[in-house]
């Protein structure tokens, strides 16, 4: 009965000076508000600044990182590449 | 065979130092040790957070209690890292308390040792935490991402731990006669449980070979233990202190010190359940998972609540079904 | 009125100290990890804000006092925390309910205090106020959740209700020392700080489904050294080891 209706959420956290949402980790939460207030706790060390996401994990969507030949490269014969084409962000590979 | 061919581009992956990540195949051996050895390191945090807990209530300084909390603290933040590496293993975190409840689970037998005095924060952090970050180095390059990407970082947040606690024990033994004795006292008690902390002799530890091979392990228990050892034997002269063992001697020819035999009957009992607080530790775990139960229910109530009530209140604002309704269709 | 002043300071230390000091007791013992560490930082943030005070109580007495004598050299009858943080823990409720007392009150005092005319204070309140913030948002939303969620939670929220309501009017009844700093403009008048107090714990407890009871009689007494018996088995155990080995660093 007891953590089981405590979902899990996945924590994504952008530094003070960062760019975009890294993946931190994951937690068990009753609610969302519960759930970015545990990540403030867990994940920031209460750093001020701070962006905080919190999805719940049944939420996310993967592709299976074996399929990274075929799903991300086009053929080898390509005259031409993107760079932005062949860049996985880092949430991708790490969920 | 299609089996084996996986197998083989899994075993390359891991020889290429290629990150395995959990949506990919793995061998049911190997996700079954990654279990067991995660979780364990996981409960071996949140168990250990008692025996030093035991003493924040009487730190002697106000500086000491607040890093004392914050160290503690730590320790709960690295088991949560530990089980969410461990649940992406397909496993909930609610098994895993359940295992370590009912004893099927292990966690670091150190932590079955009682804390008599203050030196011995200083011993926990110098000795044990010691031991801990010589395993977690080795651990940040281990094959699973989620687990080692927790490694990198618990060593973040690991080094002051150890710090502190040799800090805690520099000041006891520059201190009055019984400060000094507090600390020697401390070391005295600690020193042999902290070298079993690396296991058994690799000779007795049947599944090292593989688990070398899946890049689960770095080095041998008893690399690591030697390594600990020449650490140690250096940093206890500056505090002044003797290790409790006679056979300590530097060996010119291997260029690493010699060391007493340990006590594998006391490591084999403590680790069967019969060390001095196991029940007590297991038992505090068991109260407070046991106290909590009406906590967790009356806030998964509350969550359920107040879905209920914004799905309400979306009906009757418009015609548009909220996102539950329609997944309840 | 440096005396005055240094009593002032003290109260403010002692406060944060015991709550923060009964708050750590939970630590390895919580009902959930995420909530052990949430409830841990809160200790944290307490203590430390106790330490900002001891030291400029410290400076003040000008004695060669420290943080730590403070702290650890004085009895019972020479502490000033009100009689609330020394209470025991209790189960999860009753803390819940202790911290959102509390921490509602330090929101109030704080934002006055920022306009001390003492610079220390001052920085001290400002600081503070932000972890106090967050402290009144968590423990606000957990009297919620346990008041609206079963029918067990909201039967300790009750009792927990029970047992504290008498100890929160002494947060509002000023001491002869409080009286003089909110006159010197070093500190804050507490009297002021009753009806946001209880605008703030009506509003929570209308969402939580909680009754704010009727106010009989309230309990008093900590700011003038005279407290409950749970202080004295609080401060043997705090400061033992500066008892049992006088004169020593640590």
């Amino acid at each position: 009965m007891e953590q089981k209706d405590w979902p899990l959420w996945e924590v994504f956290i952008r530094s003070k000076q960062g760019l975009d949402h890294k993946h931190a980790g994951s937690l068990h939460a009753a609610d969302a508000a519960m759930a970015i207030e545990n990540a403030r706790d867990v994940y920031t060390r209460r750093m001020e600044g701070v962006s905080i996401w919190v999805v719940e994990s049944k939420n996310i969507h993967a592709s299976n990182p074996d399929d990274a030949a075929s799903f991300y490269e086009p053929a080898n014969d390509k005259a031409y590449r993107h760079p932005t084409f062949y860049h996985l962000p880092d949430e991708v590979k790490h969920i | 065979m299609e089996l084996q061919e996986t197998e083989i581009h899994f075993q390359k992956k891991v020889d290429e130092e290629i990150k395995i990540e959990p949506k990919d195949w793995m061998p049911d051996a190997y996700r079954k040790t990654l279990i067991r050895q995660i979780s364990q390191h996981a409960h071996s945090e949140i168990v250990g957070m008692l025996p030093e807990a035991n003493w924040i209530t009487r730190a002697p300084t106000l500086r000491r209690k607040a890093t004392l909390i914050a160290k503690v603290q730590d320790e709960a933040g690295h088991g949560l890292y530990l089980y969410a590496a461990t649940e992406t293993l397909n496993i909930t975190r609610d098994e895993l308390i359940a295992q370590l409840h009912s004893g099927k689970a292990k966690y670091s037998s150190i932590f079955n040792y009682p804390t008599l005095s203050w030196a011995d924060m200083g011993a926990i952090g110098w000795l044990v935490d010691g031991a801990a970050i010589i395993n977690q180095v080795a651990l940040c390059r281990t094959s699973y991402g989620p687990y080692a990407r927790a490694m990198v970082r618990i060593c973040k947040e690991e080094s002051f731990h150890q710090r502190q606690g040799f800090e805690i024990l520099l000041v006891l033994s520059k201190g009055s006669k019984e400060q000094k004795a507090m600390a020697q006292d401390a070391l005295n008690r600690w020193w042999w449980p902290s070298l079993m902390m690396f296991g058994p002799k690799d000779d007795e530890s049947p599944h090292s070979v593989q688990n070398i091979k899946w890049k689960i392990k770095r080095f041998t228990n008893d690399e690591l233990r030697q390594k600990f050892v020449d650490m140690c034997a250096e940093q206890v002269k500056v505090l002044g202190l003797t290790i409790p063992d006679k056979d300590l001697k530097w060996n010119e020819t291997t260029g690493h010190y010699d060391f007493g035999e340990i006590d594998w009957e006391e490591f084999k009992n403590v680790l069967a359940g019969n060390g001095p607080c196991n029940k007590e530790r297991l038992s505090a775990r068991v109260s407070a998972n046991e106290n909590g139960a009406w906590v967790r229910e009356a806030a998964a109530a509350y969550a359920e609540k107040k879905m209920k009530k914004e799905i309400t209140v979306q009906v009757s604002d418009t015609t548009v079904m909220s996102k539950e309704q329609m997944l309840a269709k | 009125m440096r005396d005055n002043i240094y009593n002032y300071v003290l109260q403010l230390a002692d406060n944060s100290l015991i709550m923060g000091h009964r708050l750590s007791e939970w630590t390895g013992h919580g009902p959930v990890l995420e909530q052990d560490i949430a409830i841990t930082n809160i200790a944290l943030d307490l203590v430390g804000q106790s330490r900002y005070f001891y030291q400029h109580a410290a400076l003040l007495k000008d004695d060669g006092s420290t943080e730590d004598s403070l702290a650890y050299l004085r009895d019972a009858n020479e502490f000033k925390n009100i009689l609330l943080v020394e209470l025991p823990n209790g189960d999860w409720a009753k803390t819940i309910l202790k911290i959102f007392f509390f921490s509602s009150y330090q929101y109030f005092f704080y934002k006055e205090l920022i306009h001390s005319l003492d610079k220390q204070l001052s920085a001290i309140a400002e600081k503070s106020l932000k972890e106090v913030t967050y402290h009144l948002r968590w423990s606000s939303e957990w009297v919620i959740r346990l008041g609206d969620g079963t029918d067990e939670s909201h039967l300790r929220m009750m009792n927990a209700l029970d047992e504290l309501w008498n100890f929160t009017g002494e947060m509002f009844i000023a001491a002869d020392y409080e009286l003089q700093a909110a006159n010197d403009k070093i500190g804050v008048d507490i009297s002021l700080l009753k009806d946001d107090w209880n605008k703030k714990v009506e509003a929570v407890f209308a969402e939580a489904t909680l009754v704010v009871p009727e106010t009989k009689w309230m309990q008093s007494g900590g700011k003038a050294g005279i407290h409950t018996e749970h202080l004295g088995y609080i401060l043997t155990e705090m400061q033992f080891l500066q008892r049992a080995y006088p004169d020593c660093e640590w």
